[in-house]
């Protein structure tokens, strides 16, 4: 794995929804490079045929009783937003004025 | 402090007994932590909140209900510390990072509600690696806390308060969580007992995720029998997790008493290769020679794709935490930044710049890199399939041992501040990362000091729900250590 360019870095912090400043860019970039050189170590691994473990355990889902049972109230399940309208969580703006 | 009742450095087990039998009372116990806690932990900085209040109040509801001749729990007033990731109804709850400051949970996780169930009395919320990433306890909003062995070094980590506070008798004992050896490091760097029960042992509800097919709940105490105990209360199906196994509760306390006459441990030459310490290759060598003396067999084993758990693991890991991460983002809890007028995803990036510390952001990079489309098989898909081979050398070895003994950790706890890099720090995870990799219990026993006075851990591996060998094991090793470390104690 070459080095990650500082653009690549801002890229990955745009999917991570991070904002990095320039000197957090360049120490990531950094810091990045060297873990990943140790990661590198796992393509000399022979994994030809090898079956990928998702899970510690098998994993056969349990069904229930289609039953209702008590949930958080909404008050409740309000009460730890930043900020809240009509008993709903308020984001910023989604879509602009014109619509887009 | 002379002023202590000695029973504080008691084990709970020893604790719960006497409130049962009215020899103490669960208030005097929990005013003893309290006025310990207002002493001491200034210096260590194990608790980022405590509940004094609410645990008078519900010692005086148990010290009641026994005057009414009310039967009590195994854990009858035995104040606990809980590791900030356990999600605790009406106390704050933060992971040590500051995204989730002030954030109040309106329910208690399982494990929580089953421990108090059983008369446990929570102390309050102990300080951690952000998000549990981390192995020294330095990645804490708070700052670090700090080793009651020696206050300039690190507890561990990441359930680095709950191993100090348990060390430095600030609690009867604690919960922590394991995802690469966050509770069994601490706990050897703390000299106390930390037991990660087998994946999907415990359950995960109310337990704030890092990395979901790795994370497991487990008990920080100071002896092997609390661990026993607590792991019988706080084991068994859930129907909030779907991870839960649906086993038999594990019967651990009667394994305490089972002798290890003919049980077979099994040393992986990998484990004991390279850069270890030769005062923490001495001190596992003793503990092993303890289970030989009390008439265990030892076998030599390999386990060959040790030296990949650590890129595999820091690939898995970072991957699944940047998915669980994702979840804070301003809107349903915690602290947002930014205005309205800048759009959400600004608002998105703003918040999670401001609320996330330097290690969780290097690890949702190092996660968002590995999943990112394109190199996905390359990281993520090639570290799950090392993470097969790793989990058949395990299954290899236990056709041949019942149980694998090695180091915790290549050293014993380092100066805080002197990891020089991140990897430095994540090297020294080498030898707890591959049992959460397969799944396996694991448990870290007290073995012995440094000659500077550091306690050290010897690190015992079971099978798949086997943690009944790691009691079994763990209390001959310290009843066979204790001449050597008894009456040791920490003077923070």
């Amino acid at each position: 794995m070459p080095a990650l360019s500082r653009d690549e870095v801002e890229q990955l912090a745009l999917l991570a929804r991070l904002r990095l400043d320039d000197d957090e860019v360049e120490r990531m970039r950094e810091d990045l490079g060297a873990i990943l050189a140790h990661m590198d170590a796992l393509a000399a691994v022979d994994t030809a045929g090898v079956e990928p473990m998702t899970h510690a355990v098998p994993m056969d889902l349990r069904p229930r009783a289609d039953e209702v049972e008590p949930s958080l109230p909404q008050a409740v399940a309000l009460r730890g937003a930043p900020d809240v309208a009509d008993g709903a969580f308020q984001v910023p703006h989604i879509i602009d004025k014109a619509g887009r | 402090m002379a002023d202590d009742p000695e029973i504080v450095w008691a084990s709970a087990a020893a604790q719960a007994r006497a409130v049962r039998a009215g020899e103490v009372t669960a208030r005097a116990l929990v005013d003893a932590y309290l006025a310990r806690i207002a002493a001491h932990d200034g210096a260590i900085g194990a608790y980022l909140h405590v509940d004094a209040d609410g645990a008078r109040a519900r010692a005086d509801e148990l010290d009641a209900a026994r005057d009414r001749g009310e039967p009590l729990g195994p854990l009858a007033g035995v104040p606990v510390a809980l590791k900030d990731v356990l999600v605790t109804a009406g106390l704050p709850t933060t992971a040590s990072s500051k995204i989730l400051a002030g954030w109040i949970p309106p329910y208690d996780g399982t494990a929580v509600a089953r421990l108090k169930a059983a008369g446990a009395i929570v102390l309050g919320k102990t300080s951690c690696d952000e998000f549990a990433m981390g192995s020294a306890n330095e990645h804490a909003a708070a700052g670090p806390v700090k080793n009651p062995w020696d206050v300039t070094r690190v507890p561990g980590g990441s359930s680095g308060g709950s191993a100090a506070a348990t060390a430095a008798a600030l609690c009867g004992a604690s919960l922590g969580t394991d995802t690469g050896g966050s509770i069994r490091q601490p706990a050897a760097f703390c000299g106390v007992v930390g037991l990660k029960p087998t994946y999907g042992r415990v359950s995960r509800y109310g337990v704030i995720a890092y990395a979901s097919s790795l994370d497991q709940v487990g008990p920080i105490t100071r002896t092997v029998e609390d661990a026993a105990l607590i792991t019988e209360v706080i084991a068994g199906l859930d129907p909030r997790d779907a991870t839960s196994i649906d086993a038999p509760a594990p019967a651990l306390t009667r394994a305490l008493g089972e002798r290890v006459r003919g049980l077979r441990v099994g040393l992986p030459a990998e484990y004991f290769a390279g850069e270890l310490d030769p005062e923490v290759r001495a001190a596992v060598d003793g503990a092993v020679e303890l289970l030989r003396d009390a008439g265990a067999e030892t076998v030599e084993l390999s386990l060959p794709h040790t030296r990949y758990a650590m890129p595999a693991y820091y690939v898995i890991a970072p991957a699944e935490a940047s998915s669980n991460l994702a979840r804070y983002d301003g809107v349903r809890f915690g602290a947002r930044a930014g205005g309205r007028g800048a759009g959400l995803l600004e608002m998105y990036r703003a918040t999670r710049a401001a609320g996330f510390g330097a290690e969780a952001k290097r690890r949702i990079m190092l996660g968002t890199f590995a999943l990112r489309s394109g190199y996905y098989d390359a990281y993520y898909k090639k570290a799950q399939q090392v993470r097969t081979l790793i989990a058949r050398d395990f299954a290899e070895a236990f056709a041949r041992c019942d149980v694998i003994a090695s180091p915790v950790a290549p050293g014993p706890a380092w100066p805080i501040g002197a990891m020089a890099s991140p990897v430095d720090e994540y090297l020294a995870d080498v030898f707890t990362l591959a049992c959460n990799l397969a799944g396996l219990p694991g448990m870290s026993v007290p073995c012995g000091f440094t000659r500077a006075g550091l306690p050290l851990g010897v690190q015992l591996i079971g099978k798949a729900l086997d943690e009944a060998t790691l009691i079994r094991a763990g209390r001959a090793i310290e009843r066979g250590a204790a001449p050597a470390l008894a009456e040791r104690r920490p003077r923070p």
